[in-house]
């Protein structure tokens, strides 16, 4: 048939919708790709340091090599998603070349442009980006994104961030529903977003697109409050590989958000999971090492 | 007659879009999750999601053969896209890490995975289906085709010879999302079949 169309808004968003309930791990090997997948992962992040590790290190983080995304590509069949720089549409395209489901526009990668971000309604292949609150997230919407996460704070294994990012952006979509129409153009002034995204969180309570959590998730526990507060699926970067038991980790952590609002089913699944990444008192963290501050 | 009550797979993907869609339609919708949650259910719809994911949530907590003995008792069962592939009984293209893939084996259908590619690959078109007049706006995202069918298994729609939609008895498998979209048709054709279902085992 000749009417069939790809890279619609529809697809791209109708796509994120199916990660929801799920857990999309990140993994630098095909080895730990097929891991995450029969754990139950809806999807992998390919790259090629988790973010524990770029904070340990140091340098400019970059797109991954193209050979090891195609080998993971190549060792499972759930989708794979990789991270481009902010602003960086020459990855982007790079990354939509090799096949890539999903592109993640990353402040975890050291930022291409402190501008300006990817226009994102020009790709065929969706992306996710990080927000902080409201109006960064209905920007990064308007530019095209199919879903937003939490940006929480990367290769911590502390959720505070991750908590309070949530908090904020359903927060204020809460105090959105509660203005007149008459107020909404001024509420877009504030927000510093588009109009139309205004109105339409006005009208439905929630944002166009998947929201999930990132950004410090090392437990299920963890993974299932970001679920309770009223996300729909969740990240894990560190948390899983960083640990002593990936595979039960990993397993734990996809049961948990199913399960989470089932305590008694929750306090089963945390059992005997092995040590967490040890994770980082944020507090202690000088403002240039705070990843949620890249991008606007 | 009193209204039916469906359940939604909800262990993961896309299943509050199917609740909302028959509540819309005026039917009584419960979130399956556990074994006990099938209990007192006419019909059931498998969303779509990752099918990987869903079986491996399936076999920790027994639902696939209280699925099974749900059928059996005379439950309607509706797949959309990863939901398509856990009803079949032959399903290809699974991770070649596992070998044979997880599923409820009910449908007498083979089914391969990712059929049309990957993401880039995802589209919309106007599909054909028998018993509706009117095309229906299908989604197709990563979606599996329906390779072959077995005796018994009435193909109801093709896309550029591929089956996508098919009925066996009261099961249903479709590659696409037709919660995606705010068509109904496809939601009011399963609960015909859920309404006569009941009436058959009344």
């Amino acid at each position: 048939m000749t009417d069939s169309q790809t890279g619609t808004l529809q697809v791209k968003q109708g796509f994120a919708q199916m990660f929801k309930g799920g857990v999309i791990m990140d993994v630098v090997t095909a080895d730990q790709a097929r891991i995450a997948e029969a754990a139950g992962a809806t999807a992998v992040m390919a790259l090629e340091r988790v973010p524990a590790d770029i904070r340990k290190d140091g340098g400019v983080a970059r797109m991954s090599d193209p050979s090891m995304i195609k080998e993971i590509i190549g060792a499972v069949t759930i989708p794979v998603m990789a991270k481009a720089r902010i602003g960086h549409i020459v990855e982007a395209q790079i990354l939509q070349a090799l096949g890539v489901d999903f592109i993640d526009e990353s402040e975890v990668l050291t930022p291409a442009d402190d501008q300006f971000h990817i226009l994102k309604h020009g790709f065929k292949v969706p992306f996710v980006c990080g927000a902080k609150n409201l109006g960064e997230a209905l920007r990064r919407i308007g530019e095209g994104a199919s879903m937003i996460r939490t940006k929480g704070e990367a290769g911590t294994g502390n959720v505070i961030e991750a908590v309070r990012h949530a908090r904020t952006i359903l927060g204020e979509i809460r105090a959105i529903q509660t203005r007149p129409p008459e107020e909404l153009m001024t509420v877009a002034r504030d927000l510093q977003a588009p109009y139309d995204l205004i109105q339409y969180v006005h009208a439905h309570g929630k944002l166009p697109v998947v929201n999930f959590a990132a950004g410090g998730i090392a437990t299920p526990a963890d993974a299932a409050l970001m679920m309770h507060l009223g996300l729909d699926g969740v990240f894990v970067g560190s948390g899983i590989f960083k640990s002593d038991n990936p595979e039960r980790r990993a397993h734990a952590i996809v049961k948990a958000v199913t399960h989470f609002d089932n305590p008694d089913m929750l306090a089963e699944i945390s059992e005997n999971l092995g040590a967490p990444m040890t994770g980082i008192n944020i507090d202690d963290l000088i403002p240039a090492e705070r990843l949620a501050s890249r991008g606007w | 007659m009193t209204q039916p009550t469906l359940g939604v797979l909800a262990l993961q993907g896309a299943f509050r879009e199917h609740r909302q869609r028959l509540e819309t339609l005026g039917a009584t919708v419960k979130e399956v999750r556990l074994p006990a949650d099938l209990h007192g259910l006419s019909g059931l719809i498998i969303p779509g999601g990752e099918s990987t994911t869903m079986a491996r949530l399936m076999t920790d907590y027994a639902l696939l053969q209280p699925v099974r003995d749900f059928h059996t008792r005379g439950g309607a069962i509706w797949g959309t896209c990863a939901g398509a592939i856990l009803l079949a009984r032959d399903i290809q293209g699974a991770p070649p890490q596992f070998g044979v893939q997880d599923s409820l084996s009910l449908m007498d259908i083979q089914v391969r995975r990712n059929a049309f590619g990957r993401q880039v690959d995802s589209f919309t078109t106007p599909l054909k289906v028998t018993g509706l007049e009117q095309p229906f706006p299908a989604v197709f995202i990563r979606a599996p085709v329906i390779e072959s069918v077995g005796e018994g298994v009435e193909v109801l729609a093709q896309h550029n010879g591929q089956v996508v939609l098919a009925r066996q008895g009261r099961l249903m498998a479709s590659s696409f999302h037709p919660e995606l979209t705010p068509d109904p048709r496809l939601h009011e054709l399963f609960l015909d079949l859920v309404n006569e279902t009941v009436l058959e085992t009344a």
